[in-house]
């Protein structure tokens, strides 16, 4: 089918046509990457434009206000705020984007085994997924937590395995949809093996909705991620987390409101812009959904 | 009807059933082992031994879910190994009312701001009214709520000393004191909210008024305010029900950092406290609580269906 259509396209037309050209429509969607795109460079870059290690404490320069030495000021542990925010932006990002990629993965995999295999797998497979949606994610990532204990990575497979539970669910719905469709069949009857089944004709069909909603996740799951390190249940000190950091700062927010300033104005652009850009990806690519009249 | 409300009844059991499994499955799940944490440190293997057959320890797994099952049900949640508080008090008849009375305010607080601003949206496009909806929708949905909190309680708590900062005086003891201590964290939780709600009631009302029963309404002479708020409002419930039931689990996340931030004694601090102090049991219980709290709020949003939409009754 696409060997026909590439006779008159050029390779990966194709693919700016489908994906590029909806998304560059969405304006605010655009706004959104932009900011995003700063994020990233800064988590990127990290180690050369931070100014100073983001763990060092430096008790005599405490709870000092925006400087030449420290432009952002400093904590009550003397530690750089700028280098901290610019480390906070790396982790934030990575475990925002990781988690979801996993939840993703998984919630996928049960998705398809139990649309695809039916009967009391399914049945067996979509029992647990409810389980998992029965509890709300902020809950279910805290019970992961305790059980896994503190940590970075733990917060990680924490947050993932609470995203597990919507993308099964919608991969299964999709799987159930294209699954009788005459296409399907007639790949079946021609010999196609049930793995290529899946990687070529089913996938494609059911990934553009779970990317959206992947998308969408991403900025729930950095809320989520801070708000873990805030509550002192996420990830540990003294590794550089905007979370951690606006808990911190609470103490000193008449005295010092830069502590909790710095990271919490950072995140919540940085979510902001996350919406933004999911909000475009949903009406760009989602059909079932139409942007507001 | 009836066999569409046994189908239901039997599908919310399940799913009861599912979620006491898992919160049962996270007791078994938590690290340490519980004979030892209660006897400390140090215990001989016969008093050991004595102690895991009279928790029912040495029975198999199913067993145990079976008796665990059958105390919760009962009421008998056991007892906090730090607070000797029984738990069944702590978190039903202490953390549960907190949450749900701040729960309860801020949606009223968001519905009084977000649905005016959402009509004034719909019927004024592109007006700041519009603006402000996008911009609460945005914005709201998006600030983190542990961060709001501590600029409210910064700007109104200690720097104009308008209202309490921390503390929580119940509502059903002393009402204006309870409502005086309520307000920031229900702000702080309702702006989650307010945005959501503007914005839904713009696009459902934008919507709702493009149908020919309103421009019927209108061919009647009806006034204005009367096509707006009777005809167009009632079918814009619907939509505004079911986004309010879904975001429930938003609702519960905020309510978890707005407790922490402002002390509020609820099932949100009950949880993060317990997960501190490795309290599992007492976890346990607000995760069985949530779970159930969730299925209720779900069964009662596909009931409110039928009372806002006379068409389905009859089904």
């Amino acid at each position: 089918m696409s060997d026909a259509l590439n006779i008159t396209a050029p390779p990966g037309s194709q693919w700016k046509r489908r994906f590029l050209q909806p998304l560059l429509r969405q304006r605010s969607a655009m706004v959104g990457l932009a900011i995003i795109a700063v994020y990233i460079f800064a988590a990127v870059f990290a180690p050369w434009l931070a100014t100073h290690d983001p763990a060092a404490q430096d008790l005599m320069a405490s709870l000092q206000g925006p400087s030449a030495a420290h432009w952002l000021g400093t904590d009550s542990y003397g530690q750089d705020l700028y280098s901290r925010l610019l480390y906070g932006a790396q982790l934030a990002l990575i475990i925002g984007f990781a988690s979801v990629a996993l939840g993703l993965v998984v919630g996928v995999a049960i998705g398809l085994a139990a649309g695809l295999m039916g009967g009391r797998t399914e049945w067996v497979l979509m029992r647990i997924v409810d389980g998992l949606l029965a509890f709300p994610e902020l809950i279910l990532a805290m019970a992961f937590m305790a059980v896994l204990g503190l940590g970075t990575e733990n917060v990680v497979y924490a947050l993932a395995l609470s995203f597990v539970g919507p993308f099964a669910r919608m991969t299964r719905g999709d799987v159930l949809q294209v699954k009788n469709q005459p296409y399907i069949e007639a790949a079946r009857l021609m010999g196609v093996s049930t793995a290529a089944i899946i990687w070529r004709h089913v996938l494609p069909n059911v990934v553009s909705p779970i990317l959206v909603q992947a998308g969408m996740r991403v900025s729930i799951a950095i809320l989520l991620e801070s708000g873990l390190s805030f509550l002192g249940i996420g990830v540990v000190p003294p590794t550089p987390d905007w979370g951690l950091m606006i808990a911190e700062g609470r103490a000193f927010i008449t005295m010092a409101p830069w502590i909790s300033g710095v990271p919490g104005v950072a995140l919540a652009i940085l979510l902001v812009a996350l919406n933004l850009l999911g909000d475009g990806l949903r009406d760009a690519f989602d059909p079932t959904t139409q942007k507001d009249a | 009807m009836f066999q569409a409300a046994s189908a239901k009844l039997a599908q919310t059991l399940l799913v009861l059933l599912i979620v006491s499994a898992a919160s049962f499955a996270f007791l078994k799940l938590a690290p340490g082992d519980p004979v030892s944490i209660m006897l400390g440190s140090d215990y001989s293997k016969s008093s050991y031994d004595q102690l895991t057959h009279e928790l029912g320890l040495d029975q198999p797994v199913v067993f145990q879910y079976g008796n665990w099952l059958a105390d919760f049900v009962r009421g008998d949640w056991g007892t906090s190994y730090i607070t000797n508080q029984n738990i069944f008090e702590l978190a039903v008849l202490q953390a549960l009312p907190v949450t749900l009375t701040l729960a309860a305010l801020s949606l009223l607080i968001a519905l009084v701001i977000g649905i005016p601003t959402g009509v004034m949206a719909a019927l004024y496009r592109n007006s700041w009214a519009d603006v402000l909806a996008t911009t609460l929708a945005i914005g709201g949905n998006a600030f983190p709520s542990f961060y709001l909190g501590i600029l409210l309680i910064w700007l109104f708590g200690v720097d104009l000393g308008w209202f309490p900062v921390l503390g929580f005086v119940a509502p059903w003891e002393d009402f204006w004191q309870g409502l005086w201590h309520l307000t920031l964290p229900a702000v702080t939780l309702g702006a989650w909210y307010v945005g959501l709600i503007a914005r839904i009631t713009r696009s459902s009302l934008l919507e709702v008024l493009g149908q020919p029963y309103i421009l019927a309404a209108k061919a009647r002479g009806e006034p204005g305010w009367r096509v707006v708020w009777v005809h167009g409002m009632r079918n814009v419930l619907m939509p505004l029900v079911t986004v309010i039931g879904l975001q429930l689990g938003g609702m519960l996340r905020g309510a978890v950092m707005t407790e922490v931030v402002f002390a509020l004694p609820g099932l949100g601090m009950m949880v993060t406290t317990a997960v501190l102090n490795r309290e599992y049991i007492v976890v346990q219980a607000g995760i069985m609580l949530t779970g159930l709290l969730f299925v209720a709020v779900n069964l009662a949003v596909d009931q409110t269906y039928q009372l806002l939409d006379p068409r389905l009754r009859r089904r």
